[in-house]
């Protein structure tokens, strides 16, 4: 075990991506992202790797797109409007069958917004984004400890899958300092042999590429990617669940909002309340089961999210009308506050 | 008897998919001979575009990395920071290269990315079928441009690409050659294997700007189109060394 540091989110993130073996990384400047690229520009070339400031977050995507196809660790970090521009490569990289990591230390939108913690860009990280029938692994870190340990392990499933993954924080995440202790990245070796472009010598070529205009070969690619998405999907889902056992409300947050509602969860405990929380690690894979399982028992679900409600469409689903749901939010950079969200609770136990 | 020519068998053995008279054809044979003269046939990474020559990893056997359209720059130098020592070989059009790609080949040249770009302009868009290019030439018709392109009516006016980049650091090698004739094909080769040897002597961002024609779209039969690129392209785009070893060339064209 490593030595306790204290660090801000996005430098843990970009350090244990680092010691994850990334080598390659390519960013362009937007707060409230921007000591990650600063992290990767005083260490990277140090250690070995290549830093970037790319001409625009299109160039960046595209370049982690380039040095993927070499079997690179390859990495981009950004922030909602960012995000937005590199949806056309993250689709390509679903495309071409090309592992890579994406931050997004997400901040208020439509449009440029403000620079305030969001979850507004749910939709975008699991429905899609991108043109196309595809998902990708979104891993939602709650503390700066998980955002470096789901960092590491990120490398790890983009390899294995050949996919990209996406870690979607928010600016609380990035921009908070908590103390954190590196853990041994895995070591787990994957075997790019068989695809991976450059010292050819002597070997069939290679091709790295996401059009065919053949009859019924795109439709076949898109049938693989779903057995794919299927495995990811089966194998891949995190969650945490917190008190629930017992529940009479359970709350549904991810990321910041979970922290929030953990906190409203212990006071209400100390009141008698019972309430618990379902804390989804990954939001896609989602972890409808753990939520539909306990609907069963359990008759209210509080969802609480940095947005107008995005989320709460997949809660649905998952209860499919065995429980009732409610929901608080807070958009456009807004944080819910726990007086609040507790009155709220308060009032679901008395209606 | 002495073999003095011979099929480079970096080419499948298929037949050419590009129309009669197109310049790709000549133009990718010109590449592939220079590959294979400087031994790098397993050290080859070729960036195709998206336009008519996309589909040229099915014919070219090399490794080949295909990204979206306009962002092979950025692409390249993922792949060239990557593999310092492979050769990354980009070809691009003029839709790719100077209009939907401008931000990333200008990025990628000012960075000094040691990587060799063949731009092929034939001052149209021939994979969506014959709209206006930036290098489209003033009062040249497209199906965008159908009364001819007029700069006066907000059309703009035809991009010199060399002209552009020339001024940029990174820059060490900016030259224009056509396809058009046999003389000119040979100048177009020479201009290649001084892309290829600058990269291989990591001396940076090479640029080769090849005039070439596009008879199906012009509404051209290939004769008239070669001496469409001879009267008129060169007029307009003219040709030779605009950079060498990092120096600007002073021309007295325009």
């Amino acid at each position: 075990m490593g030595e306790k540091q204290l660090m801000k989110g996005n430098e843990a993130i970009a350090e244990a991506a680092i010691r994850a073996g990334m080598t390659c990384y390519f960013g362009y400047p937007i707060t409230p992202q921007n000591e990650i690229p600063a992290y990767m520009a005083k260490h990277l070339p140090k250690r070995g790797g290549t830093f970037i400031q790319a001409e625009s977050e299109i160039a960046a995507i595209n370049m982690v797109y380039g040095a993927a196809c070499t079997g690179a660790r390859a990495m981009t970090s950004s922030s909602s409007p960012g995000i937005s521009l590199k949806q056309e490569g993250i689709s390509y990289l679903v495309g071409a069958r090309l592992p890579a990591v994406i931050v997004n230390i997400a901040r208020g939108g439509p449009g440029l917004g403000n620079i305030a913690p969001s979850q507004a860009d749910y939709f975008q990280a699991v429905k899609g984004g991108g043109h196309g029938d595809y998902h990708m692994v979104v891993y939602t870190p709650e503390t700066v400890q998980e955002a470096a340990d789901l960092t590491m392990k990120a490398f790890d499933v983009a390899d294995e899958y050949r996919n990209p993954v996406l870690i979607l924080g928010d600016a609380i995440l990035g921009q908070m300092m908590e103390p954190l202790i590196f853990k041994e990245p895995s070591g787990r070796k994957f075997d790019k042999s068989s695809w991976i472009l450059g010292n050819r010598k002597g070997r069939k070529s290679h091709l790295i590429n996401s059009l065919s205009l053949s009859e019924g070969v795109v439709e076949q690619w898109n049938w693989e990617l779903k057995k794919k998405f299927d495995l990811m999907a089966g194998k891949e889902t995190m969650v945490e669940e917190y008190m629930t056992e017992d529940a009479d409300v359970i709350f549904v947050a991810y990321g910041t909002s979970a922290r929030i509602c953990r906190s409203v969860v212990n006071q209400a405990r100390k009141q008698g309340i019972r309430t618990g929380l379902i804390r989804p690690i990954t939001v896609w894979p989602f972890p409808s089961e753990t939520i539909a399982g306990r609907a069963k028992k359990t008759k209210h679900f509080f969802v609480v999210e940095m947005s107008l409600g995005q989320m709460i469409e997949d809660v649905r689903l998952a209860v499919l009308g065995n429980a009732t749901i409610h929901f608080h939010g807070r958009p456009g950079g807004g944080v819910p506050a726990e007086p609040d969200i507790m009155k709220q609770l308060k009032e679901i136990l008395q209606s | 008897m002495k073999k003095v020519y011979e099929r480079n068998n970096i080419a499948f053995d298929m037949p050419s998919p590009y129309c009669p008279g197109c310049g790709h054809g000549v133009i990718h044979r010109l590449v592939i001979d220079a590959i294979k003269e400087n031994r790098q046939e397993d050290n080859t990474i070729f960036m195709a575009p998206v336009g008519c020559s996309i589909l040229s990893y099915t014919y070219l056997d090399l490794d080949v990395c295909q990204p979206a359209h306009g962002r092979t720059p950025a692409a390249a130098t993922g792949i060239k920071r990557a593999l310092p020592d492979s050769l990354v070989i980009l070809y691009q059009g003029d839709g790719d290269l100077a209009a939907i790609g401008t931000a990333e080949i200008i990025h990628a040249a000012n960075r000094g990315e040691n990587i060799t770009a063949i731009f092929v302009n034939n001052a149209i868009y021939g994979m969506t079928g014959g709209q206006m290019a930036p290098t489209t030439l003033v009062g040249q018709t497209a199906t965008t441009c159908p009364y001819g392109r007029n700069p006066k009516d907000g059309q703009g006016y035809p991009i010199r690409v060399c002209e552009l980049l020339q001024s940029l650091g990174g820059v060490t090698y900016a030259a224009r050659t056509s396809v058009h004739s046999a003389p000119n094909v040979l100048k177009t080769k020479k201009a290649i294997q001084t892309g290829i040897e600058n990269q291989m002597a990591k001396k940076g961002f090479s640029i080769i700007e090849i005039l070439s024609a596009c008879p199906v779209n012009w509404g051209m039969t290939p004769e008239k189109a070669n001496q469409f690129v001879a009267n008129e392209m060169i007029d307009y785009y003219p040709l030779g060394d605009f950079k060498k070893d990092g120096k600007i060339i002073q021309r007295s064209d325009h």
